[in-house]
């Protein structure tokens, strides 16, 4: 799924073309009354075209021209629906072929095993998957570990380890058991599975209006109504000036006044939305939900995993006194070098960089490793008449005591020093003498604070929730950039403090992976679980994210926010292209009557035929040309609300007043050279 | 639904009464003796009996009083049914009317006649003309009372009305307290 | 354009300034029951008010609020109703003016009550000094009351948080007219009085004029009902020529005071709104987009109204020392070309339709604006109160296509836009060209419409598109060429004015209640804000276009037709 689906694609297109047609259907039409005044414009005409070619009227080439690009008009919109949402289809197929109907051994009460069809797994059922299997269905591993293929939903090619219990026990239909065995609780019957879920929201099949686009709407079918009044009494008031007009020009006139542009391309717009969204791997439940997301005002961000990498790193020597500090990085790298944990390699990379000191060969060196136990909480290494350890502040201190020896006042005080500010001290001994500490500290992950100024320029506030003490997060709140943090933070805690935010009027994000996240999860107005959490987190959240990286919250966000962007751009652009047409149609309808009008000819279009065929032409070649705008979505940058306005406004705006009456002309000047009328 | 009715109606009579009666009756009274002249139309009397409100303007005829705006009120100048023209810049009529007006004026004097003096008021009752309008009608209104022209410029000069607070509207002559001037003078 | 005239222009917007801030401020404060030095005299019979017409101010939601309001409404139109066909059996008639009829009569109702003042009658030889005081002038008071009132709930809707109710309409109405409407007026009365304007309650003064004719001059209360019908952006006329006529508006100084008149309370309710919200900058906003309509439409008819006419021959048009120049067809000499152009755009701006000139015989251009002053919706200061939640409903708008384009649902002043909102909204912004375009356009294919026309042409069709605009947008202003005083004009009128208030109004107390229920969301950095420069020009480019958009084909058939014609040489 991570593959891009290119806009062009023949056999979208293809599908798309048919799909133009098929859409004309009124009754699919009705939820589009901006395209639905067009369709009935172009039976109007049609009708009036056939009369026309039967009474052989003067005219019929031009009104023949005006009802064909009034259907393609039609056309164009619902071409637009129709990529979109094959783009969709596209994708879906693909995961249909990984949900097939596959075999599954089911535990029959008394503890033996049925073979079953997967369409006849229940909620509740207990089944055994073993390597090399599909899992039938979505459920929870209740024993058992193995690693899983899940690259048929997410796309990533790596195994994940799915095990019973904890937070990582959900798995999902349709993906594989690649190593040893799982039984699962079957936890959803056939149909409502997260596959058939998923295939029904990027085909767009359970696609509902959103709260904004049900507003846009509105506003839409307003002005249509607005237009078709202002049209509908042109022609009494034509009349009284002896000059009326024939329905063709009248509706040609309408159908360029209402916004078919956004309304012939706001479905395609909301489709699309949703589709990035499913690039990016995460599945919204709902297109409220991404709307929502675009709305956010508060984030509230797990610390570990999240703002922090998992682990603890080396980031500087502190040495006993009278001990140089290259003699401490030396001792503290001689002990890590067979020490494989993250904290352990860290401290040979930071001796490595601030002191040149190189890995040495331990096998040569006679070195023995000393491993870290629980009884010990030390690790270390023996050497040919030296034992280095390094470990917690405690365990050193027992240990020097073994050796008769105690710690240094200044080190103590140095080890406190060090956990008030939120790290972890790391004593470092040899033989009796403590060398030193080494200060282990939480790694903001890279990038991650440009990515939470990116929120906060977007208005975005970002809180940062952890178990550690206040003085601890505060620290790494500092250096991440969050606004703000909980500390010490339990659960409950999570979602007081969602509630307390929402009480403000403000929405809040979150993402979780644990049961215990679920009833936050729910409570928050954007919850994105990860894949990889339980299965209750996943039920409770109404996104989730199949690559679960928490940070992805940011492009979920942007998403949201270019959703409403796009379409507010578009109707900008559509009510601001209604000034060039007007001047170009009306001295177009009046100038035969009253040459004087050709004053507002400012295009100066040829005839008054070219004029108004132009304007329909360019009417409808719009939409065609902002098909691709529409399915990327508008720039978003992360910028005040007030600079993003000035330049769309200015784009949307200004650029919608001015492109039309350079478009017009060109297509005036085309026509006029081919002849057409 | 049926108390608010109540409500409705009797709160309209009862402000109908405070506002449709004592207000009024109370301004109508403070007018009456502070500013008893203003109140009751800044009228004009000559020898005892009223000859118009200082304020409305009257129709003059013939060559011997200076000439007010033409008026679309009545039959002229009539102070029950005030009113414009209401003709539109493209109607013929009007066209007509002002270059039939202005060509006879502009026969007798040469010059082309101000716009005031060949366009109707908005009321029908404009008590002024222009400083223009008036010079304009100087040599006629000289020849008919066999005066001299340069005395009476002096006198329509001296009742110019300068702008208000020397920034306000514009500078004007009120025919009717020129044209009782004029009596005056030349009695 | 002259020198002067660009003086009294900024000395009046300067006044205008200067005065409607503070009175913001006063009227934020006490509508919300806010003590005042007024308060040893006016509470008294405020309590009397209430006492009597059993009112108790508890809160009502906006169901409620709009009942109440219809049904004062339904009940004082009935009132005028009848005291206008009555009007021979009661006191005050010193000129025996018979009963109205029953058409003109309910007319003239449905106009006074719906603030707009149209008047299908010459006032003079037509209503009892009686009916012009308990009648039109109460009217003046209280539409403007209710007009106020209603504003003020929605501005309750967008700053009360999760709240069922928008306040009470009685309290509001009466507070409104006892501590705003007449106090300013009892302030203008007497300085209108000084300088000229008439207030008796004395026969018809008959006068022998100078050259040996005979002159009626028509007196009647005439300064207490000027000073309303001007504060309350009425705009109805105590004689037929309106503010053109020297009893109503006898000096410059007049005019100054009147045309300050109509923009006071509106402008002042502007920055009642920045008062009230809390958002002072939000005001100052709202007025910026105002005032640049205010000026361009002006500006507009200022220069229009100078050109020289060009089918004119033998006719000094040019400005001089000596006269004003320019076109002086339908204008007073005391306001010259300059005062009659601001107090078009003025009376026009705001729905107020009191006229010191007449709109009929201004250049194409220069009518048009004043035409399309109030398609924009009067909106433009606009009427008391119909000015502040008219630009809300477009501010609203604004808002949402602004929202849109900064990505998030679009709020205002931490209030979310729905899409009931937005429907309630664009319903306001449907009705009004409904009226207007669909009467107009019968009006012009019926021999009913076509009859009373009094110029042909495109002029004609201008004339009777004014008549159902200025109907529609609650002015009373009007080319009054039209001989309105007809069934078809009289009864379509009056539907369009009861349709152009009351219809709109529900929409915009349905609006304030959705939004007083809502929870409010903080401003954040995302959030667009609505008290900068970029604002008032998208508020003010939305109004443009949506009026433009919707009006541009009429309008090229009426004054833009009429004024390429005129100028290539044609007449009609």
């Amino acid at each position: 799924m991570t593959e891009k689906q290119s806009l062009w694609n023949p056999v979208i297109l293809r599908q798309a073309v048919i799909g133009s047609f098929t859409k004309l259907d009124p009754r699919l039409m009705v939820k589009n009354p901006v395209m639905l005044v067009v369709e009935a414009g172009s039976l109007l005409t049609t009708a009036l075209l056939v009369v026309d070619a039967l009474h052989h009227r003067p005219g019929f080439r031009f009104d023949l021209q005006i009802t064909l690009w009034l259907w393609f008009t039609v056309l164009f919109a619902n071409f637009a629906e129709a990529i979109a949402e094959g783009r969709g289809k596209a994708q879906a197929d693909t995961l249909r072929k990984a949900k097939g109907e596959t075999m599954a051994y089911r535990y029959r009460p008394d503890g033996s095993f049925e073979a079953v069809s997967s369409a006849a797994l229940r909620t509740g059922d207990v089944i055994k998957v073993e390597a090399g299997q599909f899992i039938a269905g979505d459920g929870e591993v209740v024993e058992g570990v193995a690693s899983v293929d899940e690259s048929a939903i997410t796309g990533e090619s790596a195994p994940v380890i799915r095990e019973a219990g904890g937070d990582r026990s959900a798995v999902t239909g349709g993906t594989r058991v690649l190593s040893d065995w799982i039984k699962i609780r079957i936890t959803s019957n056939p149909g409502e599975t997260f596959l058939d879920r998923m295939i029904a929201l990027v085909e767009g099949a359970s696609r509902q209006k959103t709260p904004n686009e049900i507003a846009l709407s509105i506003l839409l079918s307003g002005l249509t109504i607005i237009f078709l009044l202002a049209v509908a009494t042109l022609q009494p008031f034509a009349i009284y000036s002896h000059a009326p007009q024939t329905m063709f020009v009248l509706v040609s006139l309408l159908v360029c006044l209402i916004p078919t542009t956004i309304g012939g391309l706001l479905s395609a717009i909301g489709i699309a939305g949703m589709d990035r969204l499913v690039q990016y791997n995460v599945l919204a439940m709902s297109g409220r939900a991404v709307e929502a997301a675009g709305d956010v005002n508060t984030l509230l961000l797990d610390k570990t995993g999240t703002i922090t990498l998992g682990n603890r790193q080396a980031t500087e020597f502190f040495a006993a006194p009278g001990i140089s500090t290259e003699r401490l990085a030396d001792a503290a790298q001689l002990a890590s070098l067979s020490d494989e944990t993250p904290e352990g390699r860290s401290i040979v990379v930071l001796a490595k960089e601030k002191y040149n000191l190189r890995g040495r060969d331990l096998t040569h060196m006679r070195a023995e490793f000393v491993a870290f136990t629980a009884q010990t909480r030390m690790s270390g290494v023996d050497l040919p008449g030296t034992s280095i350890r390094k470990g917690s502040a405690d365990a050193i201190a027992r240990y020097l005591e073994q050796q008769g020896s105690s710690m240094p006042r200044k080190v103590t005080d140095k080890v406190e020093e060090i956990a008030r500010l939120g790290g972890t001290p790391l004593v470092v001994a040899e033989n009796e003498t403590a060398l030193g500490v080494v200060y282990l500290k939480d790694i903001v992950k890279g990038g991650l604070s440009e990515r939470l100024a990116r929120l906060r320029a977007m208005g975005i506030r970002t809180i940062m929730i952890t178990g550690d003490n206040p003085l601890t997060a505060a620290v790494i709140a500092r250096e991440a950039g969050v606004d703000d943090f909980l500390a010490e933070a339990k659960p409950k805690d999570k979602m007081d403090l969602i509630k307390l935010e929402q009480s403000k009027g403000k929405l809040v994000a979150m993402t979780g992976d644990g049961t215990n996240d679920a009833p936050a999860l729910a409570q928050a107005d954007v919850g994105v679980a990860m894949n990889s959490g339980t299965q209750a987190a996943k039920e409770a959240g109404n996104m989730v994210d199949l690559d679960s990286n928490p940070t992805k919250l940011i492009e979920i966000v942007e998403i949201g926010k270019q959703l409403l962007m796009t379409r507010g751009a578009l109707t900008t652009f559509s009510i601001a292209n209604d000034v060039a047409k007007y001047f170009a149609i009306i001295p177009a309808m009046f100038a035969g009557v009253f040459p004087v009008l050709n004053a507002l000819n400012v295009m100066h279009l040829a005839t008054p035929h070219s004029a108004i065929l132009s304007a329909v032409i360019f009417n409808a070649l719009i939409i065609i040309a902002l098909v691709p705008l529409a399915l990327r979505g508008v720039r978003y940058e992360p910028k005040s609300a007030q600079a993003l306005l000035r330049r769309n406004l200015l784009v949307y705006g200004v650029g919608g007043i001015i492109v039309p009456f350079l478009g017009i002309k060109l297509i005036d000047v085309v026509i006029n050279s081919l002849h057409l009328v | 639904m049926k108390k608010t009715l109540f409500i409705s109606i009797r709160f309209t009579l009862l402000t109908a009464v405070l506002l449709g009666v004592a207000y009024p009756l109370a301004v109508t009274a403070f007018a009456h003796y502070a500013m008893p002249r203003q109140a009751d139309g800044s009228l004009l009397s000559v020898d005892g009996h009223i000859a118009g409100s200082q304020l409305i303007g009257q129709q003059f005829t013939g060559d011997r009083y200076f000439h007010g705006r033409p008026s679309a009120a009545g039959n002229g100048y009539d102070a029950t049914s005030s009113g414009g023209s209401n003709f539109a810049q493209s109607n013929a009529k009007l066209v007509a009317r002002i270059n039939h007006d202005a060509a006879e004026d502009a026969a007798r004097t040469g010059k082309p006649a101000p716009i005031d003096l060949v366009t109707a008021s908005a009321s029908g009752l404009d008590p002024d003309i222009t400083p223009a309008g008036a010079l304009y009608q100087v040599n006629r209104v000289a020849e008919a009372r066999h005066m001299d022209p340069q005395q009476l410029r002096s006198l329509v000069e001296a009742h110019i009305t300068g702008r208000q607070f020397g920034f306000l509207g514009e500078p004007r002559v009120n025919v009717l307290e020129l044209n009782l001037a004029l009596d005056q003078s030349s009695r | 354009m002259t020198p002067n005239g660009w003086l009294q222009f900024l000395v009046f917007f300067a006044a205008l300034l200067l005065l409607s801030r503070p009175l913001g401020i006063y009227i934020a404060h006490v509508i919300e029951g806010g003590k005042t030095f007024l308060d040893p005299v006016l509470r008294p019979i405020e309590r009397l008010i209430y006492r009597i017409s059993g009112i108790e101010a508890e809160e009502m939601n906006w169901r409620e609020y709009a009942g109440a309001m219809l049904l004062f409404s339904f009940a004082s139109l009935a009132l005028t109703y009848l005291v206008e066909r009555a009007q021979h059996f009661l006191p005050w008639n010193p000129q025996h003016l018979p009963g109205v009829a029953a058409d003109l009569a309910w007319n003239t109702a449905a106009s006074f009550t719906t603030n707009t003042n149209w008047q299908a009658y010459t006032p003079e030889s037509t209503m009892s000094y009686f009916t012009q005081m308990v009648g039109l002038a109460y009217h003046n008071f209280l539409s403007a009351a209710v007009g106020i009132a209603v504003a003020i709930a929605l501005v309750r809707g967008i700053i009360r948080k999760q709240s069922a109710s928008i306040g009470n309409f009685w309290v509001d109405i009466t507070r409104t007219t006892l501590y705003l409407l007449l106090p300013l007026c009892l302030l203008l009365a007497p300085v209108l009085i000084e300088q000229g304007v008439v207030q008796n309650l004395k026969p018809y003064t008959a006068v022998s004029t100078l050259d040996h004719g005979q002159q009626t001059l028509a007196q009647g209360p005439v300064a207490s009902q000027e000073a309303i019908k001007m504060l309350g952006t009425n705009g109805g006329g105590f004689f037929n020529a309106n503010s053109s006529h020297p009893f109503e508006n006898p000096t410059p100084l007049t005019n100054f005071l009147e045309m300050l008149s109509i923009f006071l309370i509106p402008a002042a309710l502007v920055f009642a709104l920045g008062e009230m919200t809390g958002s002072p900058g939000h005001g100052r906003a709202v007025f910026a987009s105002m005032a640049m309509l205010f000026i361009a439409g002006f500006l507009t008819i200022y220069w229009a109204e100078s050109q020289p006419h060009p089918l004119l021959h033998h006719v000094d048009q040019h400005v001089s020392a000596l006269q004003s120049g320019g076109n002086m067809e339908g204008k007073e000499v005391r306001f010259g070309i300059s005062q009659s152009a601001l107090f078009a755009a003025a009376t026009t701006d705001a729905s107020c339709g009191a006229v010191n000139s007449m709109h009929d015989s201004f250049t194409p251009l220069g009518g048009m604006v004043t035409l399309v002053n109030i398609m924009l919706g009067e909106i433009v200061f606009g009427g008391v109160g119909s000015g502040l939640y008219g630009i809300l409903i477009y501010v609203v708008l604004s808002v949402f296509i602004a929202g849109l384009m900064v990505g998030r649902t679009p709020e205002y002043l931490g209030k979310k836009i729905e899409s009931f909102d937005v429907k309630m909204a664009m319903l306001y912004v449907l009705i009004f060209p409904l009226i207007i375009l669909v009467l107009t356009a019968i009006s012009l294919l019926s021999p009913m419409g076509l009859g009373s026309l009094n110029n042909s042409g495109p002029h004609g069709l201008t004339e009777i598109l004014y008549a159902f605009t200025s109907a529609a947008g609650n002015n009373g202003s009007a080319f009054a060429g039209l001989s309105a005083n007809t069934h078809w004009y009289n009864y379509s009128l009056g539907f369009a004015m009861l349709i152009g208030r009351f219809l709109m109004m529900v929409p915009v107390l349905a609006l304030a209640g959705n939004l007083a229920q809502k929870k409010s969301v903080p401003p954040s950095h995302g959030t667009f804000p609505v008290n900068t420069a970029l604002f008032s020009l998208l508020l003010t480019g939305i109004i443009l276009i949506v009026g433009a958009l919707t009006f541009f084909p009429a309008l090229s058939l009426g004054p833009v037709l009429e004024h390429l014609l005129l100028h290539a040489g044609h007449l009609f």
